[in-house]
């Protein structure tokens, strides 16, 4: 059996991040396994700028965003297959694929990281009744088809969710000569980033529903039609809310859910709130050596925080390989996310293995308006920043300083939570 | 005094800002976090623009489509004579992130430019 020092599972924004990192900490013996025909991920698709102001101090299409990735792995000499499906990773970090080439293959591994990225929420998951006629998309689908591909899905279209990927290809669609009727979104806010809201669809005037749903799919052979309905504030349809759409296109824009059956199979411990692993403050899960980063750990919005985490989570892969870590003294922090805070992202820190600085990302549950972010050791209150507004559409983070951490050797939790003013 | 309230689009941080008009001049712009929302906030209420983003037909490459995008923001009502202007367009590989595609689109002096690499298909 053939073996590497790291095994990276997923060549996108995620996995190269995490390889070119693990490659500057000094390990050599690295493999990234991709299952598209290309590395870069889902930045392929998304062509729109954006990308990479925080990284680079400029703004980058996704393709872009890439390339200086893709570029620097190159020059760095990483090694990757592409075509490959890992099917399987054991708990002692043998991982199987299979591609076209060598068939079905086994990699002995010493560490590996877990970067494959999340996939779309489907219609099956969202119980609309109707047919099942042509013209249903989820929107990163329409995305791939309209910006790699280019094919055109549809002419008419009405698009429930207001996703970022929703967003964006409301406003592609309407470039490429589609009309775009409305955006219906069940939540009483929109789920994606602000700035989408403004550039894609008040630049064209598309409506944006918010409390509305599908509630009927009309058309047998092709989308004819849908039925929107308000909700109510159990996201049940308020009856004679209903309007008809006539369209030949229904784009999804509903949730994205990290890819984790490697790593569940593998047994790897889970946070049912991101439904991505439980990691601690080196981006270890609960197994020795197997690490996650990106959107299989939980659904980032920026891909600059994407690349800043994976980099942590490809640095500490290269110290445990390597065996540099520094020696825990047992004491483990539980970060402990309350009051509007869903989760965090560690859920555990040592202080005696973080670095100098530890960035800890969150979401909250629902739209605060003037509130603040409170942090707590134990019961004391370390932290208290004010935001003008906080949505779930939006990632938040805090900063914890290690030195600060080391005072408190008695320390067993951090609490975050959403303060009103 | 006129009051206008946007969201700057310059980053996905989204920032809220306020630009108070005096007559049509900019007498405050508040709210912003870093350079790029007063900027924004001040060419948003006089002169908006944007940068647009398409794609182009490739020939005789390992890819049927490449990304594009204008170099710089072109003014809002220039997009839709930007991305009609792309309308035919068929670029031959190889292609380079960079090349110019349309130089001077719809007349606004920024030049359309890939943003993807595509290699040349082996014969």
């Amino acid at each position: 059996m053939k073996s590497y020092d790291i095994v990276i599972i997923g060549g996108g924004p995620a996995g190269l991040a995490a390889a070119i990192a693990a490659k500057k900490e000094g390990v050599d013996s690295i493999l990234i396994l991709e299952r598209d025909k290309e590395l870069g991920g889902i930045l392929n698709q998304c062509i729109h700028n954006g990308f990479g102001l925080h990284t680079f101090k400029e703004e980058l299409t996704g393709p872009e965003y890439a390339a200086r990735f893709i570029d620097q792995a190159a020059e760095l000499g990483i090694e990757y297959k592409l075509r490959t499906m890992v099917t399987n990773i054991s708990p002692d970090k043998v991982v199987t694929a299979l591609n076209r080439e060598e068939g079905l293959f086994s990699i002995q591994a010493k560490a590996v990281v877990l970067s494959m990225g999340c996939r779309e929420r489907s219609r099956g998951a969202l119980n609309i009744p109707g047919y099942r006629p042509a013209g249903i998309f989820s929107a990163g689908t329409a995305q791939r088809l309209v910006n790699m591909e280019g094919y055109m899905p549809g002419r008419e279209v009405v698009i429930l969710g207001s996703g970022d990927i929703g967003l964006i290809m409301a406003r592609r669609m309407t470039l490429e000569g589609a009309k775009v009727k409305v955006v219906a979104e069940l939540m009483p806010y929109s789920g994606g980033l602000k700035r989408n809201i403004v550039q894609c669809l008040d630049d064209y005037g598309i409506p944006l529903k918010l409390s509305h749903t599908v509630v009927e799919i009309r058309g047998k052979e092709r989308v004819e039609g849908v039925t929107l309905a308000q909700v109510d504030g159990k996201g049940k349809p308020i009856p004679g809310t209903e309007e008809d759409y006539d369209c030949d296109t229904l784009l999804l824009s509903v949730g994205l859910i990290p890819e984790n059956e490697l790593s569940g199979d593998m047994g790897v411990e889970m946070n049912p709130v991101t439904s991505g692993p439980k990691v601690d403050e080196r981006m270890q899960t609960n197994i020795e050596g197997v690490f996650a980063c990106g959107n299989v750990l939980h659904v980032h919005d920026l891909v600059d925080f994407v690349s800043e985490e994976a980099a942590a989570a490809g640095r500490n892969a290269a110290r445990y390989v390597k065996g540099g870590e520094n020696q825990s003294t047992g004491q483990v922090i539980a970060l402990n996310p309350v009051n509007g805070v869903r989760y965090t992202v560690p859920c555990t820190i040592d202080p005696a293995k973080m670095d100098d600085e530890q960035v800890v990302r969150f979401r909250v549950g629902s739209v605060f308006k003037n509130c603040f972010i409170g942090v707590y050791f134990d019961d004391e209150r370390v932290q208290h920043r004010k935001r003008q507004v906080m949505a779930p559409g939006e990632m938040e983070e805090v900063k914890l300083e290690k030195a600060k951490l080391l005072e408190r050797p008695g320390l067993k939790t951090i609490t975050i939570q959403v303060e009103e003013a | 005094m006129e009051k206008r309230e946007l969201i700057c689009i310059g980053c996905p941080m989204g920032c809220p800002v306020t630009v108070e008009l005096d007559g049509g001049e900019i007498a405050s712009v508040t709210g912003y976090t870093c350079k790029r929302g007063d900027v924004y906030a001040r060419k948003e209420v006089t002169n908006p623009t944007r940068i647009v983003t398409s794609t182009v037909k490739v020939a005789g490459g390992t890819a049927d489509m490449v990304s594009v995008k204008t170099r710089d923001d072109v003014p809002k009502g220039k997009i839709f004579e930007c991305v009609q202007a792309l309308k035919g367009v068929t670029i031959q590989a190889p292609v380079h992130i960079g090349d110019v595609v349309v130089a001077n689109v719809a007349g606004t002096g920024v030049d359309i430019i890939a943003t993807k690499g595509v290699e040349a298909a082996s014969a």
